[in-house]
């Protein structure tokens, strides 16, 4: 069974969410982890392994690293699935 | 520079007897602590199963979530009573940053956040161990932390010497003062060790009274009946200053550090030296430091652990410094109603100690019930005692033969 776009935006911004402590209404899809949300290097590693959990993945390190925005992170989960 | 006198202007705490240092007054002089049977994790194959908890605090009334989740126990125990402290010094550290450091000590750190990620890496691999487990993991992170959050930008480090890290670092805050190197310091110790992995250790050491029936008063120390000693966990944090600096802007003084000592067993890594040699050099010369005579000591806060060993060679160290008058000084084991806090009972002991002296009343060593012919001093058994206190000792002593003395001041 296959998410939608906004499926999958909803439960990266949950992660998001509870991983960097933001509040909700500051993830948007063209948000920047680092720009936008404050993230450092160590912040990222940590929200690649939330995402991992949150949707029964395995993202290789390579991919990990072109995840900068939620957009990008919305459309690798979609193309995944 | 000439030597700078050192001062204390600012106490905090959290440990099993109190979530403040006014509710750990109350709680010492009532005997009272949180001793329990652990709920955390499930101790039915452990042959201790309770420990001295911290609860009730929440963290998040000064923490970030983020940082809750993040942070492993014993910094956020370390950085609620941090923030006791500096407010009651009243200390504006931005305003001092470069001249005001850390130095806060601990004896296993974040045991618990490393015994999770092992678990994670060899159930899931190692893709599962989280990035912050080093960072999180590591003593230092304490002092590194507290200085992130407060601005104190001088010295920073951390000690380790098992259960004589708070004093340790006590002292190394102490002499940074003495000698010019900085005008403020937060130290102390902080200790959260209570996790399957720091429980079942102390438990195949068989350093812990395996009481498991009368918990409450399993903390027996220098009693005959005493089995071993009873885990707990906390911090505690205390402000040094520089006299003068401190003078300056306004500060209430609440005591003065006037002395420091400390020396190595060079013998075994759990037992301490016969008769607690290397104990009574770390009292001698802390004595020596502050320039003053046993006679001069009012109060001895011991170590006292409640273990045969400790208690036993930590007594016949107070009788080879102190001669006639170790039989009429004030002893007393706070230990016996907090539990031992590792790496942070030095800094408890000095804040319950300082308390003494403004309350002028002696804390007893409480569960006393039945005397050692080989601890035969005066321990102040069960009840408080009124008794004006000028100058007290509070000993240390840590695994590895690491000793660890302080002398503190009145300042009323």
């Amino acid at each position: 069974m296959s998410l939608t776009q906004e499926e999958v935006f909803e439960k990266v911004k949950k992660v998001i969410v509870e991983g960097l402590g933001v509040s909700e209404d500051l993830v948007k899809m063209e948000s920047s982890y680092t720009d936008d949300l404050g993230a450092d290097s160590l912040d990222t590693v940590e929200l690649v392994m939330a995402l991992e959990e949150e949707f029964g993945t395995e993202i290789a390190d390579e991919d990990a690293e072109k995840l900068t925005t939620v957009t990008k992170t919305v459309e690798f989960i979609l193309s995944k699935n | 520079m000439s030597e700078r006198r050192v001062v204390i202007t600012g106490m905090g705490t959290l440990n099993p007897s109190g979530n403040s240092v006014d509710e750990y007054w109350d709680s010492l002089y009532a005997g009272k602590s949180n001793i329990k049977i652990i709920e955390a994790f499930d101790v039915s194959d452990y042959t201790t199963k309770f420990a001295g908890l911290v609860e009730n605090y929440n963290f998040e009334d000064i923490l970030d979530k983020k940082e809750c989740r993040r942070l492993s126990k014993f910094i956020l125990y370390g950085y609620a009573a941090t923030v006791e402290a500096i407010k009651q010094a009243g200390l504006s550290i931005e305003e001092f940053a470069e001249d005001i450091g850390v130095e806060i000590g601990s004896g296993i750190g974040g045991i618990d956040v490393l015994e999770k990620m092992t678990i994670a890496l060899h159930e899931r691999g190692p893709s599962k161990v989280s990035p912050f487990t080093v960072p999180m993991m590591i003593i230092d992170m304490i002092s590194g932390f507290i200085s992130i959050k407060t601005g104190a930008k001088g010295p920073n480090a951390s000690s380790v010497s098992a259960c004589a890290s708070g004093c340790h670092a006590m002292g190394n805050a102490y002499q940074l003062i003495k000698s010019g190197k900085a005008k403020a310091m937060i130290t102390g110790g902080s200790e959260s060790a209570i996790s399957p992995i720091g429980l079942a250790s102390f438990c195949a050491a068989k350093s812990l009274s395996q009481d498991n029936e009368n918990f409450k008063t399993a903390s027996k120390p220098f009693d005959l009946n005493r089995t071993g000693f009873v885990m707990g966990e906390g911090a505690g944090i205390l402000i040094f200053e520089d006299l003068e600096f401190a003078l300056k802007r306004g500060a209430t003084i609440l005591a003065e550090v006037v002395g420091f000592g400390s020396s190595g067993d060079a013998y075994h890594i759990t037992a301490p030296a016969p008769q607690g040699e290397g104990g009574a050099r770390a009292m001698k010369l802390a004595l020596e430091d502050a320039n003053l005579k046993p006679e001069n000591i009012d109060y001895i806060n011991a170590h006292g652990t409640s273990t045969r060993m400790n208690d036993k060679n930590e007594t016949d160290a107070i009788k080879s410094i102190f001669k006639d008058y170790a039989y009429d000084v004030a002893i007393s084991s706070t230990k016996s109603i907090t539990g031992h806090l590792l790496g942070a009972a030095a800094a408890i002991e000095v804040i319950a100690s300082i308390m003494m002296m403004k309350k002028n009343t002696v804390i007893p060593t409480i569960n006393y019930t039945e005397a050692d012919p080989e601890c035969d001093l005066n321990y102040t058994p069960n009840k408080p005692i009124s008794k004006k206190i000028n100058h007290i000792m509070s000993n240390s002593f840590g695994f590895g033969g690491h000793n660890a003395v302080i002398i503190i001041k009145n300042h009323s």
